[in-house]
């Protein structure tokens, strides 16, 4: 007992992945015992097990320095503190625009905020993650609980199709990605990212490279890369809305941190050949996810779309393979999961029971049924085209000046033509709101109160962000350097 | 207050604009009289902007510096100097008879309207007063959106068309300025406009800047080749949105070259002034014949403007041609002048002319041409105001117009003959359209009963266009002030573009 003791005060910065365990169980226990009678009962009850364990980490878990622990297997920094909490705001928000819609469709069950708490837990070891073995734990959980979620509503033939396609592709992304790190182990003999950084200290092997290449092929299946994107626009139009909310967001956190834990950490002495290797992927990204985008008719298969192409961005910041360039992509993916939540949002709140809005044409005149709605989609839409004042316009020109500074004219090029095509079709969902009447036949909008306050602050945030992105930026450059 | 004076100027207006919004449809009597009394206190504010401005110095005055984004080492900076004053005394001037403009006439979502057009004048007056370049872009881009509303929500048949286009154009040359913009931060350390133009640059390194900065203001001017959204966003636009297009947008393109490429790029301008000079010598060639076979009232004023727009490029990039020829720089500082003079007249002037049309489209209801005729046996005073814009457009000396004409054709007389026999075609061109124009629509015998009903000017009209009138006539008459107070502005700017920057 005594020697237990002792060991709690070394894993107190591994609080939010403990609590979160303890949360699933609670949660679970909760359904059984409550939820099964009161169904909007285990949502709030999730709600406040994440407030609680945001609480925690932020009393506990905060951390001046870089700390190992657990032999290497976990790494609890600053940036992972910042991440976790980004994820356990955006979890919480996603939950929260998510609910009436659920329960709309009779999926307001406790399962479903189980994997959300255990999709989280995948999120927070990716963030931790300090070995190649957590790298893939942590991936494998996150996957395993999406795949659950987008099938979740069984009723969906839709759901279900796109569910399998997920987890097909999913399963061979993994495979790719355990094959190149038994390549790495195989050279390196370990599994300690922080040892294979030192070991892998030049670029140009052939096996590295060999090992590299199945590494960055998963890690470009995860984010969405193209030519490994095919899964993402059917997973986005195919899950229930909530669940493209849920992994067009806090996931990308991850991944973020997957692509900085492996790439520019574990393999920063082979940047040089993965630079290389990005480099195509990230113009290919950029340029089918903008051209494609324009001919989508399905909103949330265009925001799929548009998520591929602002992956393209992320990864451009990897390429610069500078700590600017990392700052650049954290600021970038943080920027777009804060957008990304109120666009997915202002879909779960436009739909009504049996009633999906995630048709274009289903957003006509939206301005003249639901101002406020209107207005906030404006918001997000500017913002994901990159027009100050909105806070999408740092994010990409923090991309390019780190290009600038190392020296990549051709893809400054790419991006900012690549967010000019961008920019038609998000301008048209402007168009479609406000400069088109609204059709006979189209359900009210959701009004409930809370969901409606926080998407307004949302588009607040990134108005405000905007206008003074200095904390943001500078939060995030500190976080890297 | 003085020491915030700019400040004021830009947050006034767009403060004004947020509660008109939120005041909302309900109370749009309350937010129409609020919008109007914010633009009247914009212009009042110039006053003492006018009053404690030094015309003996290039350097900015009124200067605001607070940090803004440390990290970036961007400040918020406002400063004006000879060359924004004016503009931004013509921002603040020209969003008042937008808004008497739309008074009784706008009717669907009023409020917004106000309140769209006082948070661009209020961004608009930024740009012009922005020594950031950051700060500047910030502005710069921002204006769009209110700009891509007003002419989506308020315009007509076309608008979806003109207002995407006007937007994807405008966007399109922003963005490339935008790289080049943060290549010279990384370059230089600092977003501030006088520190890109103390930068030194490879020939190289300006050429591309210069294209990118190219791409940025020729859109915006806009020049011939890139001008065609101008059109077509012109025709759809409401009245409102199309004067502070021609009065103010455009001119924001002259405002680019003469405050970035000039003296940031001083070595590719030189070597790439024909360019600029060409195209500009086209538009106003080539357009102003465009303008005289043009059946829509709005489209052929539209293309005036881009001829018209040509010869403040032209005066600007003149001046390369001057030194070589005349090998002193004395003569250079005239087309600049004139390039000045020109884009304060043509605000003036195309505001006015678009307000007519206004005017006459609110009892008609069509700016078709031919759906008009003897208008000046109904609106006589009318008539007498249209035919005396009109001459302006044309360059009739008295008028404003006269002045930036005749200062840019007589510098470009300097650089070589056929310049300036090139240029002075615009005298024959733009009477041509315009004086047809003229007497197509409010001469001639009645056309038809629609004409025949017509009513004269009410009082708002006539005061709008009676202050217009008289500006357009006191530059034409005296405008020694004007120039006194870009002086030293357009002289220690001739300086800046005349040296070099290429390091040693």
């Amino acid at each position: 007992m005594h020697t237990f003791l002792h060991l709690v005060p070394g894993m107190l910065p591994a609080i939010p992945e403990i609590f979160l365990g303890f949360a699933i169980c609670a949660v679970l226990l909760f359904e059984v015992f409550v939820g099964v009678k009161r169904p909007g009962a285990t949502a709030t009850f999730t709600l406040l097990m994440l407030v609680v364990g945001a609480a925690l980490t932020v009393r506990y878990a905060d951390v001046a320095h870089s700390m190992v622990l657990f032999g290497g297997m976990y790494i609890a920094d600053p940036l992972a503190f910042v991440l976790k909490l980004a994820a356990f705001l955006c979890v919480a928000v996603a939950l929260l625009y998510s609910r009436m819609y659920l329960e709309n469709r009779d999926i307001l069950r406790g399962e479903y905020h189980v994997l959300a708490l255990t999709a989280l837990l995948g999120i927070f070891v990716i963030i931790s993650a300090g070995s190649l073995l957590t790298v893939y734990i942590g991936v494998e959980l996150l996957a395993l609980s999406v795949y659950a979620m987008v099938a979740f509503d069984r009723e969906s033939g839709v759901a279900a199709e796109s569910a399998m396609k997920y987890f097909v592709l999913g399963a061979i992304a993994s495979g790719t990605l355990l094959y190149g790190m038994s390549i790495i182990y195989g050279l390196t003999g370990t599994l300690d990212l922080a040892v294979i950084a030192t070991k892998l200290t030049a670029p140009g092997s052939l096996g590295v490279i060999l090992g590299l290449t199945f590494i960055v092929v998963a890690v470009a299946f995860k984010l969405g890369a193209v030519p490994f994107h095919m899964w993402l626009p059917d997973v986005y139009e195919g899950a229930p809305t909530s669940v493209t909310l849920f992994v067009g967001t806090a996931p990308k956190i991850a991944y973020f941190a997957l692509a900085l834990r492996l790439l520019a950490h574990g393999l920063a002495g082979t940047s040089a050949d993965w630079t290389v290797m990005l480099m195509p992927l990230a113009v290919l990204t950029l340029i089918v996810g903008n051209v494609v985008a324009i001919v989508q008719t399905n909103l949330k298969r265009m925001l799929a779309y548009s998520t591929i192409g602002h992956v393209g961005f992320i990864l451009l910041g990897f390429i610069a393979g500078t700590p600017s360039g990392y700052t650049a992509a954290l600021y970038y993916t943080l920027v777009y999961v804060l957008v990304a939540l109120g666009a997915f949002g202002v879909i779960l709140l436009a739909s009504r029971k049996s009633f999906e809005a995630d048709k274009l044409d289903h957003y006509k005149g939206l301005y003249q049924r639901d101002p406020l709605l209107a207005l906030v989609m404006m918001v997000l839409m500017f913002s994901l085209a990159g027009v100050p004042p909105f806070v999408g316009f740092w994010a990409k020109l923090r991309i390019i000046q780190a290009l600038w500074e190392t020296r990549h004219p051709g893809l400054v090029i790419v991006a900012v033509v690549m967010s000019v095509v961008g920019a038609f079709y998000y301008l048209r969902v402007v168009k479609l709101m406000y400069f088109d009447a609204p059709p006979e036949n189209l359900p009210a909008t959701l009004r409930p109160l809370g969901p409606r306050f926080v998407i307004g602050v949302n588009a607040a945030a990134t108005l405000a962000l905007g206008i003074l992105p200095s904390p943001l930026l500078d939060l995030c450059s500190r976080l890297i350097h | 207050m003085q020491a915030h004076l700019l400040s004021i100027l830009i947050w006034l207006p767009i403060a004004a604009g947020i509660v008109v919004l939120l005041l909302g449809e309900r109370h749009v009597a309350a937010g129409r009289w609020l919008s109007l009394l914010a633009s009247i206190g914009a212009l009042a504010l110039c006053w003492p902007l006018l009053a404690g401005f030094n015309t003996h110095t290039a350097a900015y005055q009124f200067v605001e510096k607070a940090p803004w984004i440390p990290r970036f080492n961007a400040f918020y900076a406002l400063g004006v100097d000879g060359i924004s004053l004016p503009l931004v005394v013509l921002t603040a001037l020209m969003t008042i008879p937008v808004i008497v403009a739309a008074w009784t006439v706008v009717k669907t979502r009023a409020a917004q309207y106000y309140a769209a057009f006082l948070i661009m004048e209020g961004l608009m007056i930024g740009v012009f007063c922005a020594t950031d370049a950051l700060l500047f872009y910030f502005f710069w881009e921002a204006m769009l959106i209110p700009m891509f509303l007003i002419i989506g929500i308020w315009g007509g048949p076309r608008r979806v068309y003109a207002t995407i286009k006007f937007f994807l154009y405008t966007f399109l040359g922003s963005v490339f300025m935008l790289a080049a913009l943060i290549f010279m931060y990384v370059k230089a350390g600092s977003y501030s406009i006088a520190a890109f133009q103390a930068l030194p640059l490879t020939l190289v390194e300006q050429r591309w800047i210069f294209a990118a900065f190219l791409l940025a203001f020729a859109v915006k001017v806009p020049m011939w080749p890139v001008h065609t959204w101008l059109p077509d966003a012109h025709v759809e636009a409401p009245t409102g949105g199309s004067v502070i297009l021609a009065a103010i947008m455009l001119k924001m393109g002259g405002y680019g070259f003469l405050r970035f490429s000039l003296p940031i790029t001083p070595d590719a301008c030189r070597e790439l002034n024909l360019l600029v000079v060409t195209l500009s010598l086209i538009a106003v060639v080539y357009i102003g014949l465009v303008a005289i076979v043009q059946t829509d009232m709005k489209k052929l004023i539209a293309y005036s403007s881009i001829a018209h727009m040509g010869f403040v490029t032209l005066g600007a990039f003149v001046v390369y041609e001057i030194v070589r020829t005349t090998a002193q720089v004395q003569g250079a500082a005239m087309g600049m002048d004139g390039a000045m003079v020109q884009m304060i007249s043509h605000g003036l002037i195309s505001g006015a002319l678009f307000l007519c049309v206004g005017v006459l489209y609110d009892r008609m209801h069509t700016r078709e041409i031919s759906a008009y005729g003897g208008v000046i046996n109904t609106m006589p005073v009318f008539a007498a105001f249209m035919v005396m814009f009109a001459l302006a457009n044309t360059g009739l000396p008295g008028t404003s117009g006269f002045v930036g004409e005749f200062l840019v054709i007589l510098a470009s007389f300097k650089a070589g003959f056929w310049y300036s026999t090139l240029a002075a075609t615009t005298l024959i061109l733009g009477a041509s359209y315009t004086l047809w124009l003229v007497k197509r629509v409010l001469y001639g015998p009645v056309a038809n009963d629609h004409v025949a009903q017509l009513t004269d000017l009410n009082g708002r009209e006539f005061l709008v266009l009676g202050v217009l009138a008289v500006l357009v006539l006191a530059i034409g008459i005296w405008p020694e002030p004007l120039l006194r107070i870009m002086e030293p502005s357009i002289h220690h700017l001739v300086t800046q573009a005349v040296a070099t920057k290429i390091p040693a």
